[in-house]
C-alpha cells in the first residue's frame, strides 16, 4: 500500500515535470510575407507576436517569406524544429500550410485571410475590416467639399471589395451626392505605386484619400496636396500629422495570445474566425480633432454601435451599381454574403476588374 | 605610387582554386559579421551552412532550390562565355512559365502521359522565344542587349501579373490572383515520397551533360568561345557572328524557360505572382562563381541555395536577420570578384621617385 502510493507519488511528480517541460518547451512561430519594419500588415503580426512574448509564450518569426515556392519549406521547418502553434500571416500561404498540417497533425496552424480548413488541426482567422471603413466613410462623407473620394485599392478580392462598400454605404448615408473613384495598383506594398495613384486620385478631384494597402506613401502624398486621408493597418498619425483623420488598425495581439495560451494548455480548437471592433481585432486610433468635436462625438458613437451590433455596416436596402436590390430594406448582410462579396454598390464608378 | 601590370601566366588550377578561396572567405567574413551582431559566430555559421542539410528533407530542399538556379546559370554561361551580357534570364524563366503555365491550363482535367512532356517543352520554346528578341535586336538593329534583356522582365512580370488577376484567374479562387491549381498529370513526378525532390533534377542534369558536349566537343562551343575570347579574331576566322549571338540567346533562354516550367509543374503547382524569388537574377552569382563550366556550375548552385535554406534556418534556431542570405550571396560575388582582379592583375607599390615630389 504504501509502495503504491509512493509509486503514484513518483509517477505523478514525473508526470508534472513533464507538462512543466512540455510548457517551457512550448513555441509559437510566425511566417511574415514582408519585413517587420513596413509599418503596415507584417509590423501589426509582428507587434502581436510580441505581445505572445510579453505573455510568457516563446516564439520565433521567419521574415519576408515569398508566396512560392519557399513557403512550404519555411513552415515545414518550423513544424519540424518542435513548434507547436504557427501563425502563416499571408494569403498566399493557404495551400502550403494545409499540406504541412495534413503531415504534423500534433501541431496547429493558423492561416491569416485564408478560407481552406482542410485539416481538424488548421484554423483561419481574419478581422472584420469593412466595419473600420464604415467609420472612415462616415467621416469622408461629412468632410469632403468636392464629394468625390478617392481609393487606392488592391486586389479585387471580396475583403477589398468590402472595404469599397461598406465606406461608400456609409458616406453615402451622410452625403448622397458622394462617389467613390478607384485606382487598383494590384500590390499590397509598392510605394511608388501607391504614391502615384494617390496623386492621380487627387487630379480627378478627390479631397479624401484612403488606401487597402499598406506602405505609407498615399497619407504623405495627401498630406503635402492638403486633403485628408485615412491610415491603414497600423497607426499612420505621425507620417501625416494634418492630413490623417485617424487610421484602421489591425490588432492580432488579444487573437495571438488567446490561441497560444490555448495551445499551449490543450482547449486548442479549429476555428474560423472573423472578429472585429467588438473583440478589438479592428481598432481605431485617435480621431483628429480637425474634423470638429461633434463629428468626433457621432463617430465615437457609431463605432460604439457597430461594436454593440446596433448598427451593421450593411444594412438594406442596399443596391448594386445598376440598381438591383442586393439587401432588402430592414435586413443586414449575412456573413457568407459578405464573405463573398464580387459587386460594387449604387454609388461606386466604374467595374471591377476581372 | 601604385602600378597595376596583366599578369601573363594564370595557371588553370589556380582559377578553379580561387572559387573555393572566395567561400572561405565568404565564410569568415560572415563570421566576423555574426560576431558583431553579437552571435556566437561558430554556431550561426553551423545553424547557417550545417543544420539545413542535415536530414533527408533538408537534404532534398536543397536540390529543389538549386535545380532551377543551375538550370539557368548553364544556359547563362553559352551568353556570358560569347560576350553577350543577357541580364533578362529572370524575364525568360517567367514567360517560359506564363506559356508553359497556359499549356497546362489547356490541359486542365486531361490524363495522359503526353500532357506533362508537351507542358515542358512549351516553356522551353517560350523562354528562348522570349531571349531571342534582345538577340534579334542585337544582331539586326545594334541595340545594348543589356537594356532589351533587363527591361522585358518588367514585362514579363506585368504580363504574368495581368493574367493571373485577369483571365487565367482561378474561377472559383474568390479573384485571388492566382490560377487553379494544374491537374495531377501536369506535375512533375515526385520522386520520394514525403519529399519535394522532384523529376525536373533529370532534365537538370541533361542538360548540364548536354552543354559540356555542345561547349567542348563541338565546333559551335569552340566558336563561341573563341568569341569570348577575341571578337576580331573569330571574325577574322570566318564566323558568322549573327546566327552565334542568336543561338546562344536561345540556348540560354530554352534553359530559363525550362526552370520556370520546372518550379509551376514542380513545387508550386499553378501560375500566381511570385513563381521566382529572382532566380534568373541569383543565377548570374551561380554561373561566375561556377567559372562558367558546367561542373563548377552545379557546385556553384548548391552552395548558393544553400544560403537560401540556411538564411532561413539561422533565422528560426537565432532570430538572425533574414537578409544574412543576401549578404552571403554578395560577399560570395564580391570576393570572387576580388581575387580575379587580383589573379589577373598584378600591383606594384613603387617608391615615389624624387622627381614627383
Amino acid at each position: 500500500m504504501y509502495k503504491n502510493f509512493l509509486r503514484y507519488i513518483i509517477s505523478a511528480l514525473f508526470l508534472l515535470g513533464l507538462s512543466v517541460q512540455a510548457n517551457a518547451d512550448f513555441k509559437v512561430g510566425f511566417v511574415y510575407v514582408g519585413p517587420t519594419g513596413d509599418h503596415g500588415w507584417t509590423y501589426q503580426h509582428d507587434e502581436g507576436r510580441k505581445a505572445v512574448e510579453a505573455a510568457g509564450i516563446k516564439t520565433t518569426y521567419v521574415e519576408s517569406v515569398p508566396e512560392g515556392a519557399d513557403a512550404e519549406r519555411v513552415i515545414r521547418q518550423l513544424a519540424q524544429s518542435g513548434h507547436d502553434l504557427i501563425f502563416t500571416t499571408s494569403f498566399g500561404y493557404m495551400d502550403p500550410t494545409n499540406k504541412v498540417a495534413k503531415d504534423f497533425p500534433n501541431v496547429k496552424f493558423e492561416h491569416a485571410t485564408g478560407y481552406k480548413r482542410e485539416h481538424p488541426n488548421v484554423s483561419t482567422y481574419s478581422a472584420r475590416f469593412y466595419e473600420g471603413r464604415t467609420l472612415l466613410g462616415h467621416m469622408a462623407g461629412k468632410m469632403t467639399k468636392t464629394n468625390v473620394i478617392g481609393y487606392i485599392a488592391s486586389f479585387p478580392i471580396p475583403e477589398v471589395i468590402r472595404g469599397i462598400n461598406a465606406m461608400t454605404l456609409a458616406a453615402q448615408k451622410v452625403n448622397p451626392d458622394i462617389k467613390t473613384k478607384i485606382v487598383w495598383v494590384f500590390t499590397w506594398y509598392d510605394p511608388g505605386k501607391e504614391s502615384e495613384a494617390a496623386q492621380a486620385l487627387i487630379d480627378q478631384g478627390a479631397d479624401i484619400i484612403m488606401q487597402h494597402t499598406d506602405s505609407t506613401a498615399p497619407v504623405q502624398v495627401a498630406e503635402k496636396a492638403g486633403v485628408w486621408s485615412f491610415g491603414q493597418a497600423s497607426d499612420m498619425q505621425r507620417f501625416a500629422p494634418k492630413s490623417i483623420l485617424t487610421s484602421i488598425i489591425d490588432d492580432w495581439a488579444p487573437y495571438y495570445v488567446e490561441r497560444s495560451i490555448a495551445a499551449r494548455d490543450g482547449t486548442w480548437k479549429q476555428q474560423d474566425t472573423w472578429h472585429g471592433l467588438k473583440e478589438g481585432m479592428v481598432a481605431m486610433a485617435a480621431y483628429n480633432p480637425a474634423m470638429g468635436s461633434d463629428l468626433v462625438k457621432e463617430v465615437e458613437q457609431l463605432q460604439k454601435d457597430l461594436a454593440s451590433g446596433k448598427t451593421h455596416s450593411f444594412t438594406g436596402p442596399i443596391y448594386d451599381q445598376k440598381g438591383n436590390i442586393l439587401v432588402a430594406e430592414g435586413s443586414v448582410a449575412d456573413d457568407g454574403m459578405l464573405a463573398g462579396m464580387n459587386v460594387y454598390v449604387k454609388g461606386v464608378e466604374g467595374d471591377i476588374p476581372q | 605610387m601604385i602600378k597595376i601590370e596583366k599578369r601573363n601566366d594564370v595557371s588553370p588550377s589556380i582559377y578553379f582554386l580561387t572559387p573555393i578561396l572566395a567561400i572561405f572567405l565568404t565564410l569568415f567574413g560572415g563570421g566576423i559579421i555574426f560576431y558583431v551582431l553579437g552571435f556566437n559566430p561558430i554556431e550561426a555559421l553551423k545553424f547557417f551552412f550545417i543544420t539545413p542539410i542535415s536530414d533527408l528533407y533538408g537534404l532534398s530542399e536543397l536540390l529543389v532550390k538549386a535545380t532551377p538556379l543551375c538550370l539557368i546559370a548553364i544556359g547563362l554561361s553559352f551568353c556570358f562565355k560569347s560576350n553577350n551580357w543577357n541580364i533578362g534570364a529572370e524575364g525568360q524563366l517567367i514567360f517560359g512559365g506564363i506559356v508553359g503555365g497556359g499549356v497546362a491550363l489547356l490541359f486542365y482535367g486531361h490524363d495522359g502521359f503526353y500532357v506533362l512532356p508537351i507542358i515542358i517543352l512549351s516553356g522551353a520554346i517560350g523562354g528562348m522565344i522570349f531571349a531571342m528578341i534582345p538577340a534579334v535586336l542585337k544582331t539586326y538593329f545594334n541595340t545594348n542587349e543589356i537594356l532589351v534583356s533587363l527591361m522585358l522582365v518588367y514585362v514579363a512580370k506585368l504580363l504574368l501579373d495581368y493574367l493571373v488577376v485577369g483571365p487565367w484567374s482561378n474561377p472559383e479562387g474568390f479573384n485571388f490572383p492566382e490560377t487553379r491549381q494544374f491537374s495531377e498529370s501536369a506535375r512533375m513526378p515526385i520522386l520520394f515520397d514525403g519529399l519535394r525532390i522532384h523529376a525536373g533534377i533529370f532534365i537538370t542534369l541533361i542538360t548540364v551533360f548536354l552543354s559540356w558536349l555542345i561547349l567542348y566537343k563541338t565546333y559551335l562551343g569552340f566558336q563561341i568561345k573563341v568569341s569570348g575570347l577575341s571578337l576580331k579574331t573569330a571574325k577574322y576566322a570566318g564566323y558568322k557572328g549573327k546566327t552565334m549571338i542568336i543561338i546562344v540567346f536561345m540556348i540560354s533562354g530554352a534553359c530559363a524557360g525550362l526552370a520556370g516550367v520546372g518550379e509551376i509543374t514542380g513545387p508550386i503547382g499553378q501560375l500566381h505572382r511570385n513563381i521566382s524569388p529572382d532566380y534568373g537574377f541569383t543565377a548570374i552569382i551561380v554561373a561566375f562563381l561556377g567559372r562558367l563550366n558546367p561542373i563548377g556550375i552545379i557546385f556553384a548552385s548548391l552552395i548558393v541555395a544553400l544560403t537560401y535554406l540556411g538564411a532561413e534556418t539561422a533565422q528560426i534556431f537565432l532570430q538572425v536577420p533574414k537578409y544574412t542570405g543576401q549578404v552571403f550571396q554578395g560577399m560570395i560575388l564580391f570576393f570572387l570578384l576580388g581575387s580575379d582582379y587580383l589573379l589577373f592583375f598584378k600591383i606594384k607599390f613603387l617608391g615615389l621617385k624624387k622627381n614627383e615630389l
